[in-house]
């Protein structure tokens, strides 16, 4: 080995301080960890990961206190909202987040989500949408596609009797409580930028104590997708994203 | 002396949370308690004492909102009537497992179902076994006096901070809404921040180098087998350390009235009645349902002719007296179902069938 | 001395709050005092009724099924508790909505036109404070000065430029009584 190499003006990547030095859980290739990383930069970029508290949901990403190095509390299944309405209530002054998985957010916790936004909550949301049930193994969830498979859609999503995708950052837009929404993807190293300035702009006007924001992360899950990383990638860049156009839904401004 | 006040169980309710010091309460109407949050909304507690109230969604958000907050070390509160408690069981499973104090109120209704808005006690099962999923207890206060209402929200608050357990408080709509003279203790402020308890709660990581957290999750069973553990031994513990009941006229007695709450207080005046018939009447009332009063109940019953439970409900409490009792008396029940109450005459004119006849 | 009355009537009648300035006055008297309504939809209109106790003594349970006094304001009241008074007991009944007057001998039966009252006073409101100077005459539970006091306990701030009105109201409740 070349150890005069090891320096760190050579350094090119390294783990923020706020990520745990253990092995994530995640499979390879899972936006998941990107999202993790990139939240945990951006709370030990701001200096805050003292004063911030987590809440992690019922999914794959239950585990998320096992990474973060900020204080966290782990949410029944859809519930993440209303731990972060409580946290957020009790401790005005902290930075206060939720992470939460497309079916949690958006089924079976709908209504504590249009709630909290509804009531103007400061609390950001991270929102995974990855058209699917991961920890489970794959059902089908609110985001799933019209047509996309899934074990409890084996013959694709059928809209005429399982409904059609729940676009619920859009529908979220109408509430005058939400100060920001926005949607961004990982696939790419440009996505990933876009995410860290978005989640940092999150925090920033929770701070500023502007309302809710949300910001929503449509990703893959290539387990589930039974894909490679590579082609799962591939598939949210040519189905998912024209259901689900990246950019901002709602700013301050038009708030 | 405190102040005395003429007041509303509910309301006395409410006034008691903000003068424990509560940092929040979260809750849902619901009759036959919507006058909690009623009252607490008029008294505008955040100007009082800075404690937050919030009307969530639904129960299942204000138990979880309650879970939030309770985790952040607050002291924190919530009060339904029976549907509404069933809506919250998952959280409060959550909060058992992960060890958050909290203190909830049932203000029973009766039920099944959408049932009747009138007083019940049919709630006793879901209180005092769980409720929820998963091996895990509660401690049960059951008040029966609007003095009660208030002295248990402290006492509540005082169980479940030292054993970092939720506790509920098993009280029922006639408790509710009727009105009592009641004495209210002065002001507690409410914990600073700095007092928070750091060894595990989230109150963010401040100078603390590894984050805390708080999860019920844990995949090995190994693990969670260990957890269970460790949550056995702290309720053998307040098994040991926590009954309170209360007894009157053991001495000599040939029969025994029992009952908890409501239900207990006419038991009592049943009980008077049969004493001046001639009957040799002694009563006892649990005051916590969980941890069960087993001794006194095992003492009595080799020398009383049998024990006569009277509850609203169905007979649940009767089970556990007969546990206690191990089949060395004779332990008989009577109850009304559906929201309505028995009064003292019937009680004793079914004592009196089932053991006098 | 224990005093276990139930006022019961229309919804509307004020039931709830004659039940409620007793108990009040009892407490202002250091006595022990209950009041239990009854409680739910059926006071929308329909019938209401509140038991209150007051005693020297702790009260053992709220929940009575028989009364030293009842004191009914419509037909269906008096027709559900008229036979739960106990012996010697006293029912104060309100003439203008009864029909069917009480039968029993064995009580102290006492008509009263509180409505009438009322009117003559100008002010319908005052219709409780009629019934509860009746009701005291003949049951001596507190004094008239306890009853002030609990009156302004029970009453608002704002509506105790009221309470001489509904003192009046009280004494020309008493005159029912003979
Ligand atoms: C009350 C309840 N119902 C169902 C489940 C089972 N469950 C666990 S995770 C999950 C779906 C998670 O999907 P999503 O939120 O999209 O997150 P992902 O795993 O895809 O990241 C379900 C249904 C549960 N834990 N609790
Ligand atoms: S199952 Fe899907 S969402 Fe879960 S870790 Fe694996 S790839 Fe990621």
């Amino acid at each position: 080995m070349n150890e005069h190499i090891i320096k760190d003006e050579n350094l090119v990547y390294k783990k923020p301080s706020t990520l745990l030095d253990v092995p994530m859980h995640y499979c390879p290739g899972c936006g998941h960890g990107t999202v993790h990383k990139v939240l945990m930069e951006v709370i030990e970029e701001m200096g805050i990961a003292s004063e911030t508290i987590g809440v992690a949901p019922v999914g794959c990403s239950v585990f998320a206190y096992n990474y973060m190095n900020v204080d966290m509390q782990q949410a029944p299944h859809g519930r993440a909202c209303a731990f972060g309405t409580g946290i957020k209530r009790v401790m005005p002054d902290r930075y206060v987040f939720t992470y939460q998985g497309d079916g949690d957010l958006a089924a079976i916790g709908t209504g504590e989500t249009i709630h909290a936004a509804s009531r103007g909550e400061n609390i950001l949301t991270i929102f995974i949408n990855n058209g699917i049930y991961g920890m489970t193994s794959g059902q089908m969830a609110p985001t799933t596609l019209p047509g996309m498979k899934s074990t409890t859609s084996p013959r694709g999503r059928d809209v005429e009797t399982m409904g059609y995708p729940l676009v619920i950052t859009n529908l979220l837009a109408q509430l005058p409580g939400v100060a920001y929404l926005t949607r961004h993807s990982v696939h790419k190293v440009a996505n990933v930028r876009r995410l860290k300035k978005a989640i940092m702009k999150g925090f920033e006007y929770q701070k500023q104590g502007l309302g809710y924001c949300l910001i929503e992360v449509v990703t893959n899950c290539p387990s589930n997708m039974k894909m490679s990383a590579l082609a799962a990638n591939e598939f949210v860049e040519q189905h998912m994203l024209p259901y689900y156009p990246l950019g901002d839904i709602k700013t301050p401004e038009e708030k | 002396m405190g102040e005395i006040r003429l007041m509303k169980g509910n309301e006395a309710l409410a006034e008691a949370m903000i003068r424990v010091g509560c940092d929040a309460y979260f809750g849902y109407p619901i009759t036959p308690q919507s006058e909690v949050l009623e009252y607490l909304s008029e008294q505008d507690p955040m100007s009082r004492t800075g404690m937050v109230i919030l009307q969530a969604e639904s129960e299942v958000a204000a138990i979880n909102m309650v879970h939030g907050a309770a985790g952040c070390g607050k002291r924190v509160i919530t009060t339904s009537s029976s549907p509404g408690i069933s809506l919250m069981q998952e959280g409060i499973s959550y909060m058992a497992a992960a060890e958050i104090p909290c203190v909830i109120a049932n203000v029973i209704r009766g039920g099944p179902g959408l049932g009747t808005i009138q007083p019940s006690q049919s709630d006793y099962f879901q209180a005092v076994k769980g409720g929820g999923h998963g091996d895990y207890k509660l401690i049960v206060l059951a008040p029966s006096t609007v003095q009660e209402m208030v002295n248990h929200v402290k006492q509540g608050f005082e169980l479940a901070e030292k054993y970092r357990t939720p506790v509920m408080l098993l009280a029922d709509g006639a408790i509710g809404q009727m009105m009592e003279k009641v004495e209210l203790f002065p002001q507690i402020p409410r914990k600073k921040d700095s007092e928070l308890p750091q060894e595990w709660a989230t109150t963010g990581r401040g100078d603390r180098k590894l984050r805390n957290f708080i999860t019920s999750l844990n995949i090995q069973p190994e693990k969670m087998e260990e957890i269970n553990l460790h949550l056995q031994e702290k309720y053998r513990t307040i098994e040991a350390n926590e009954v309170q009941y209360e007894a009157n006229n053991l001495e000599g007695a040939e029969y025994i009235f029992t009952g908890f709450g409501m239900g207990a207080r006419i038991c009592n005046k049943a009980a008077e009645l049969g004493r001046a018939k001639g009957y040799k009447i002694g009563v006892i009332r649990p005051i916590t349902l969980y941890p069960f009063p087993v001794a006194i109940y095992n003492d009595v019953a080799s020398k009383v002719k049998g024990i006569f439970d009277v509850e609203m409900n169905a007979g649940q409490m009767v089970e556990d007296v007969k546990l206690a009792v191990s089949g060395k008396t004779r332990v008989e029940f009577y109850g009304r179902m559906g929201g309505m109450i028995p009064s003292p005459e019937e009680i004793l004119e079914n004592f009196e069938k089932i053991f006098i006849k | 001395m224990t005093e276990e009355v139930i006022f019961a009537g229309f919804g509307g009648q004020g039931v709830l709050s004659m039940g409620q300035i007793l108990a009040y006055a009892g407490m202002m008297e250091g006595k022990e005092v209950c009041w239990m309504p009854s409680y739910g939809p059926e006071m929308r209109g329909g019938t209401a009724n509140c038991n209150v106790i007051v005693s020297d003594e702790p009260i053992v349970s709220p929940i009575i099924s028989t009364y030293d006094t009842v004191v009914a304001l419509n037909q269906p009241s008096l027709d559900k508790f008229e036979s739960r008074i106990k012996p010697g007991g006293t029912l104060i009944y309100e003439t203008s909505t009864v029909t069917n007057p009480p039968t029993r001998t064995d009580i102290k039966v006492i008509p009263i036109s509180a409505n009438e009252t009322a009117l003559e006073l100008g002010n319908q409101k005052v219709f409780n404070m009629v019934v509860l100077g009746a009701f005291l005459a003949e049951r001596k539970t507190i004094s008239d000065e306890g009853l002030e006091k609990g009156l302004k306990q029970a009453l608002p701030e704002r509506h105790h430029k009221l309470i001489p009105l509904n003192m009046t109201a009280f004494a020309k409740g008493k005159e029912f009584v003979k």
